[in-house]
């Protein structure tokens, strides 16, 4: 961070005791106005009201059409606000929060990378955002010819032949691809069981395959982290419908064995599914069809930049060999000439998996992964790539004396380390993470993937500079100093956020889930 | 690059201190045969302001100058400027799920407030933090329905949403689980007869519309009788939740999960998604619910807060054994959702309401004048289907002038007596009485 307005970073002479005015973190966070804000239904005043309606122009009385017993007055327990009342209550919330747009958010598997804004003006054309889904296809050539666009973009960068858009998220991308690996089997006269997943896959991999009726077998990966063929052949056999595999894998090594993995795999008839959280590691470089993937769920959120959202929407477009097209679930977009149509008929399909959500799929973020792919061309797409693992491997390299590498083995888009060198002085994952927020730093993810204790997942993405990067290494250094000399201090932190550590335990044990008049949290 | 920060200098030095030569060689890892040897084949690359012409031309190949009159599960309502406006503050937009409470506040107390809107709306007890969409909650409701109650049987209405009925069977089909449908009479309300024959000892789920994909008004609280003698859960669907300003909230009227959409609020179609899906149900069955739950507790100095909760249910702790393998949901469309509903407050819902019961009233009595009748002699709200003879042919014509004129009812339910004339047409808000008068002249032709 550059120096400029006379800040000296000053956290450790205030390790333990109160935060005070001159307290300034390596990634620059300080002190500043924050206001407590009570929940919206605390608020207001009966009468108020923050929009402009129409008349109703005329005198139909909902009465005399619906019976009584149908009808409801008013919902009780909406609050009443005016439009500035609601405006100062988000942008009051809106503060509390750590954003891509507030500071570095290296959240491992997450792929935290700039959401361009450009993207988002163009989402709000009205001929996107005011498209109806059941517009005649002469009314929406636009809408079908972006999404034919991405269709074609997302099977070439994945070396695939087609991709189904519609998928919600990278989890129901799973699921679709799950779906597609039975029908693929159930045409060949057997389902099969089993599903092969490694022990450092996401949860949503066990969690798919049970959603598909298929029985998990895990796999341990071997002491270099990555999966070894020995142990795929072993546990291979003709029950087994797939394997899934996340590569890089979730410590963001490479499955350097994946060729013949998939040689072991597709010997005994079963497919090679690709978890694609991580493919904003192979962007250009390497396409997961080129290495025997059958086929692989993107995350739009991830690897092409749409917002995350405080938690969605995603987009979970799923890519595929053309053995598997005839399964894939409707809609499929198609080109006819200069025309293009959405087939949504079974009947043209006959082997389709079905539907995976309402109409076509998150078509508001293909908008904006499509404005990302044409503003990039292939040079910006396979340069992603390229920084997003040089600022990964260069976090790896300055932070290596200090945190301990549970695995030697190269990395590429991100890199794990554990709590083992600061666990000497009773310091853990958790602390490390909740001092970084005092820096001004998203936490790493932590405490996964779960084949490592104590896991610090750091993600940075290629859209940080060198001096972010410098700062949070920095922070980090000044992290594992402190917890050799005062880890109590750090065990109060963080202290900057409108809140201390929060008490989940209490939260699970006692759920208060929804506002009712009176509540009280104690 | 605007994105990439990068200068060839910190590209050196950075390279320096990883010890690699060069960028490729970062990937050393990646065995040489799997690497692509050749540049991808993608359209060339574009500066903003060409980026910006090339999809303006996309934009302006769909006609999208008058409101629909299709709705369908997907409404064109009015979106204040307010609720974009916050929703493109950044520490919103660019958050991600809140894992460090701390530093999520903003994000966990509005989706506590999402929870309570939905909890509010429906009448029920509890909500989770929303799901992908209508159609998947409804899906989610029934494998629920199946865990609670160990059945396998799902009676689902075919006045539920064809769209959602096709994820429903998706979903089941996955997990080999049965289900059956029910037919609807002709005031488009679903054969309570069939339903109580259809509805047994292995029912996990009797699911309706409220409203219905007809725009009628199901009867749910029959429906809801009939399943309780059963002992199987009752799921209400609804996907104009605008209606709930009006009608009387399902958790009252029996529903014991509520489901659907709230895309009406603060969400534009755009041509169908993102949006909200909701999901509520009664406390007891909280354990079970899906997806992600946000919960109020305390900070170390006693201070409210909140934090997402009740995680053991969840695929990244649970695995395999998981309620759901939903991840991420719909945050950001559920934030869009909770500000306008925030905006609308008490009165502005019910008036909002209101105003949208009227409108479809203007259209009936407009097409009424030009000898076009409703199809379904059941309640409606704002959406009500019309026999107007060849509904294909009325929609193609319509094309032309640049009015999207509904749904025509044939190509989900073809075979029916009203199957070529039916056209599901709504009016919201955005329809003004001149526009509705046009539309009904040119749909007389």
């Amino acid at each position: 961070m550059a120096n400029t307005t006379g800040w000296k970073p000053s956290m450790e002479k205030d390790a333990g005791g109160p935060a005070r005015g001159d307290d300034v973190g390596l990634g620059g966070a300080t002190r500043g106005l924050a206001y407590e804000e009570a929940l919206v239904f605390e608020q207001g005043s009966p009468g108020r009201s923050g929009v402009s309606l129409p008349a109703r122009g005329g005198s139909h009385d909902p009465a005399a059409e619906l019976p009584a017993s149908l009808l409801r007055g008013t919902v009780e327990g909406m609050p009443e606000l005016s439009e500035l009342e609601v405006v100062r209550h988000f942008t009051r919330l809106s503060v509390w929060n750590h954003g891509i747009d507030t500071g570095f958010y290296p959240l491992g598997s997450c792929t935290m990378k700039y959401n361009p804004k450009s993207s988002e003006a163009l989402a709000r054309m009205p001929g996107f955002a005011g498209a109806h889904p059941l517009a005649p296809p002469e009314m929406v050539q636009g809408a079908l010819e972006l999404m034919h666009g991405l269709e074609r973009a997302l099977s070439e960068i994945a070396g695939m032949d087609s991709t189904a858009l519609s998928p919600a998220a990278g989890a129901q991308g799973e699921l679709c691809g799950l779906m597609i690996v039975r029908a693929h089997h159930e045409a060949r006269g057997n389902p099969r069981r089993k599903v092969l997943i490694p022990d450092t896959a996401h949860g949503t991999n066990p969690a798919s395959s049970a959603l598909n009726g298929y029985e998990v077998v895990q796999l341990a990966s071997g002491p270099d982290g990555t999966l070894h063929p020995e142990t795929v052949r072993e546990a291979m056999d003709e029950d087994v419908a797939c394997i899934m595999i996340t590569n890089p894998n979730t410590l963001g090594i490479f499955e350097r064995h994946i060729a013949e993995i998939a040689r072991i795999v597709h010997a005994k008839g079963g497919l090679v599914y690709g978890d694609g959280a991580n493919m904003n590691a192979l962007l250009g470089v390497a396409r997961p069809g080129d290495m025997g993937f059958d086929l692989i769920q993107y995350n739009l959120h991830k690897t092409f930049a749409t917002p995350h959202g405080g938690g969605g929407p995603g987009s979970g477009p799923v890519a595929m060999k053309a053995a598997l097209a005839p399964y894939q679930p409707l809609p499929v977009v198609v080109k006819e000439g200069e025309r293009y149509r959405l087939v949504t008929d079974p009947a043209e399909r006959p082997q389709t998996v079905g539907k995976l959500r309402e109409f076509w799929g998150n078509f508001g973020m293909f908008v904006r992964a499509w404005a990302l792919i044409r503003e990039y061309g292939p040079e910006g797409v396979a340069m992603t790539g390229r920084l997003a693992v040089l600022n990964a491997n260069y976090v790896r390299a300055r932070l290596k004396d200090v945190f301990h590498l549970p695995y030697e083995t190269d990395s590429l888009h991100e890199v794990v380390f554990d709590d083992k060198a600061q666990k000497a002085h009773d310091v853990i994952t958790m602390d490390v993470a909740k001092r970084l927020i005092d820096h001004g730093f998203h936490p790493p993810t932590i405490y996964f993937p779960l084949v490592v204790q104590g896991a610090l997942m750091i993600e940075p993405t290629e859209t940080e500079s060198k001096e972010t990067l410098d700062a949070f290494v920095s922070a980090m250094r000044a992290i594992a100093d402190e917890a050799r000399s005062d880890a109590a201090g750090l065990k109060a932190s963080p202290r900057k956020p409108v809140r201390a550590r929060l008490d989940e335990t209490r939260a699970a044990r006692k759920p208060v889930l929804r506002w009712k008049p009176g509540l009280t949290v104690e | 690059m605007r994105y990439h920060p990068h200068t060839p200098e910190d590209v050196r030095a950075m390279l320096d201190a990883t010890g690699a030569k060069s960028l490729d060689d970062l990937f050393r890892s990646i065995p040489e045969p799997l690497r692509l040897k050749r540049p991808l084949e993608l359209p060339p690359a574009l500066d903003e302001i060409a980026l910006f012409a090339e999809m303006g031309r996309l934009a302006a190949r769909n006609q999208t100058s008058h409101p629909p009159f299709a709705g369908a599960g997907a409404y064109p309502h009015h979106l204040p400027p307010v609720v974009d406006q916050l929703l493109l503050r950044g520490e919103f937009f660019t958050a991600y799920t809140p894992y460090q409470p701390e530093v999520s506040q903003g994000t966990l107390q509005a989706l506590f407030e999402w929870q309570t809107y939905v909890c509010l709306l429906t009448g029920l007890e509890v909500s989770n933090a929303s799901l992908y969409d209508g159609a998947s909650a409804m899906a989610e409701a029934a494998l629920m329905a199946r865990r609670l109650t160990g059945r396998r049987k799902v009676v689902v209405s075919e006045a539920v949403h064809p769209e959602y009925r096709k994820v429903l069977e998706t979903y089941l089909r996955a997990g080999h689980e049965h289900l059956a449908p029910v037919p609807f009479g002709p005031d488009g309300r679903t054969d309570l007869a069939a339903l109580a024959s259809a509805v047994d000892g292995d029912t996990a789920a009797v699911i309706v519309g409220y409203p219905g994909f007809t725009g009628v008004v199901d009867a749910l609280p029959e429906a809801a009788a009939i399943a309780r003698k059963a002992s199987a859960l009752t799921v209400s669907v609804t996907s104009e939740a605008v209606a709930l300003g009006l009608l009387q909230a399902p958790g009252a009227l029996g529903a014991d999960v509520a489901v659907g959409t709230l895309q009406s609020f603060g969400n534009p179609v755009q041509f169908g998604g993102p949006a909200p899906g909701f999901f509520a149900t009664r406390e007891q069955h909280v354990r079970q619910m899906p997806g992600r739950i946000c919960g109020a507790t305390v900070d170390r100095m006693g201070r409210r807060g909140f934090v997402l909760t009740l995680s053991t249910r969840e695929q990244h702790i649970r695995r395999e054994k998981a309620t759901s393998n939903v991840c991420t949901n719909a945050g950001l469309c559920a934030l869009a959702a909770t500000i306008h509903l925030s905006l609308l407050g008490k009165n502005g819902l019910a008036e909002l309401a209101r105003v949208n019961f009227e409108r479809a009233r203007l259209l009936r009595d407009a097409l009424g004048r030009a000898g076009v009748k409703p199809v379904f002699s059941g309640p409606a709200f704002n959406e009500i289907a019309y026999d107007v003879g060849d509904a294909e042919a009325v929609v193609g014509r319509l094309a032309r002038k640049g009015i999207v004129a509904g749904a025509p009812l044939g190509r989900w339910y073809p075979g029916r007596p009203w199957s070529k004339g039916a056209l599901l047409c709504a009016a919201t808000e955005m329809h003004s009485p001149e526009l509705i008068e046009l539309f009904a002249r040119e749909v007389r032709g």
